[in-house]
């Protein structure tokens, strides 16, 4: 029973079978079209000429003149530095610390007491940015805990919001503190379907703990492991644009200031959108990049993908 | 077998987490004995866990400030509207993406998907928002965030769990696909439905950029913007050597006051709310 043109006779059939579905489809798929997928197309400012409350899409073609213009700035190549140094720096605590947090809670075996520590590490997570970003500032203070400690042992106060030395190990500091204790539910719940036999093959095998964790648990999450560092890789460039923007001032820029800020600035606040669409298309385009290079090596090494 | 070494790393262990508690707790506790301390005493350096020449007049202070509780209600006002229309998609969506047997759901999925890894960017956004005449209104702050393609994977990973046979048991009984969702699948979903009004709740109550960018006028600021500019400021204040020193006293102890109160609607509910989260991310992971 082959119909002749099958596609568009099943296409016809499922629309008259399903239209009802199709139909609660409509209103999400006009939020993805208008609000995602129009701010991509939105990007062709990046090679036109924009003026602010103008055509959406620009006044005339400009070519790459907005790309030159910034890959010959030096402000940009700092902020660039900035960008790759808070992004590997976030990478490097954040990413391990909720595996080792993970791994300590699982050996934990009060049931209540693994549960007090969970619901108290996954509170900062819940906060709004801005609320976290006060407490930061007021922690640093020079009026702040961290420089009474200080004082306590004879040091002089530091005026650690003001310093560009500080910022970074601030900023780190920070996101740890909020984001460490979440991190671990998707390893504790990964590491509860880890098949309690291979513990016990290892145990008749002469495995003492440490080997066990090493041999039996380490692997079990391996994919968790891979799958969050991929997400990680490609959110690499978009680090914390909205808590450096409260954290930092014009005294930290030069350590503070990352290629999202930077766009910000010099697109909102002074006008200059093109040259600003320009800097985040960059950005966008090697994040995707990231991620699907990275994807791909995790599926050769690893065998685990994102899809 | 608990052998020495084990034991050894049970205590270490517990040393370990005790300070991950600690230091998570610490500047709560701070920011709370700040809120009730003088301001002369935090200007010091005194205040750490324990609030040092205690008042509680700094609250009453800025809970006089119209401008606070304005700010507060548009929080209010724009996180209900906003997890209203969110979870109306989101739970429209993700029921037609969990119909494995739909025509088109692939691309409808890989629609979604994509977005999760490349996105248009502040400046178009922020280009497209003010051309549509969004600007000043609860609408810039509600729809360019209305789904969240995380948590539509989660209720999408919850239909697809929901046994067939009920649905096709519908079908039989001559209920239509808008009367199988509302009249069977809803009724089912109550746990999920609950865990994304939270999802989406907590983070329009939290957000602060859109309400920063999109508006222009102080009484429709949400409060996250209120405190976001003291705190911005108060920072500023201390560039300038010309600031009085009474000024800067009096916000310290006021960012910590507005701190307080704009973070506590969620430490109230967080202890209740917080398994659902945890079930919610747990849903989400066996996709992801």
């Amino acid at each position: 029973m082959t119909s002749p043109v099958p596609r568009r006779r099943t296409w016809r059939a499922a629309l008259r079978r399903d239209w009802q579905l199709y139909s609660l489809a409509v209103l999400p798929l006009l939020f993805f079209v208008v609000f995602r997928y129009l701010p991509m197309l939105g990007n062709v400012i990046a090679f036109r000429r924009y003026s602010p409350g103008g055509d959406l899409f620009g006044e005339y073609w400009v070519g790459l003149r907005y790309f030159k213009m910034f890959l010959n700035d030096p402000s940009f190549w700092q902020v660039f530095t900035n960008t790759l140094i808070i992004g590997g720096l976030t990478l490097l605590f954040c990413f391990p610390l909720p595996i080792v947090l993970a791994l300590l809670l699982n050996e934990v075996r009060t049931r209540w007491l693994k549960g007090f520590v969970q619901t108290i590490s996954y509170l900062p997570h819940f906060l709004s940015i801005v609320v976290v970003a006060g407490i930061v500032l007021q922690v640093v203070s020079v009026d702040g805990v961290v420089n009474q400690g200080l004082r306590a042992v004879g040091h002089d106060a530091i005026s650690f919001i003001q310093e560009p030395g500080w910022f970074r190990t601030i900023y780190v500091s920070s996101e740890v503190w909020q984001t460490v204790g979440w991190g671990t539910i998707l390893y504790l719940a990964a590491l509860t379907t880890i098949d309690d036999d291979l513990y016990q093959a290892a145990r008749v095998d002469g495995a003492n703990r440490w080997r066990q964790t090493w041999h039996v648990t380490l692997p079990g999450i391996r994919p968790t492991m891979m799958t969050l560092l991929v997400l990680n890789i490609g959110t690499f460039l978009a680090v914390g644009f909205e808590k450096i923007l409260l954290l930092a001032n014009p005294l930290t820029y030069p350590t503070a200031d990352v290629i999202s800020t930077y766009l910000y600035r010099v697109g909102i606040v002074s006008g200059s959108f093109s040259y600003a669409a320009a800097i985040g298309l960059f950005e966008s385009v090697i994040g995707l990049t990231l991620v699907l290079g990275a994807n791909r090596l995790s599926r050769r090494l690893v065998g685990t993908s994102l899809w | 077998m608990v052998t020495r070494g084990y034991r050894a790393f049970q205590a270490v262990n517990a040393a370990v987490l005790t300070v991950v508690v600690v230091v998570t707790l610490f500047p709560f506790v701070n920011i709370l004995a700040r809120s009730f301390s003088g301001e002369r005493e935090i200007r010091s350096g005194q205040v750490s866990l324990i609030p040092r020449g205690f008042t509680a007049e700094t609250y009453r202070h800025v809970m006089s400030d119209s401008m606070f509780w304005t700010n507060y209600r548009n929080t209010v006002v724009y996180t209900v509207v906003a997890t209203l229309i969110s979870i109306v998609l989101t739970t429209c969506y993700a029921y037609v993406l969990s119909k494995r047997r739909l025509k088109g759901r692939g691309v409808l999925v890989g629609i979604a998907i994509f977005t999760m890894f490349f996105n248009g960017g502040l400046i178009p956004n922020y280009v497209l928002v003010s051309s549509l005449g969004l600007r000043n209104t609860l609408w810039a702050i509600v729809l360019p965030n209305a789904i969240s393609v995380f948590n539509l994977l989660v209720m999408k990973a919850f239909f697809e769990s929901l046994p067939v046979e009920l649905e096709e048991a519908a079908a039989v009984d001559g209920a239509s696909q808008y009367g199988t969702l509302w009249r069977i699948v809803l009724p089912l979903s109550k746990a999920i439905l609950a865990t994304m009004l939270l999802f989406y709740a907590v983070s329009f109550w939290n957000s602060w950029f859109a309400g920063f960018l999109y508006m222009d006028r102080q009484e429709l600021f949400p409060v996250t913007v209120y405190l976001r500019n003291l705190i911005a400021g108060a920072t500023a204040g201390v560039d300038q050597t010309a600031a009085s020193d009474s000024a800067l006293q009096i916000a310290a102890s006021i960012q910590a006051v507005t701190i307080v109160l704009t973070m506590l609607p969620i430490l109230l509910v967080y202890p209740f709310i917080q398994r659902y989260f945890v079930s919610g991310v747990m849903l989400g992971a066996v996709k992801g």
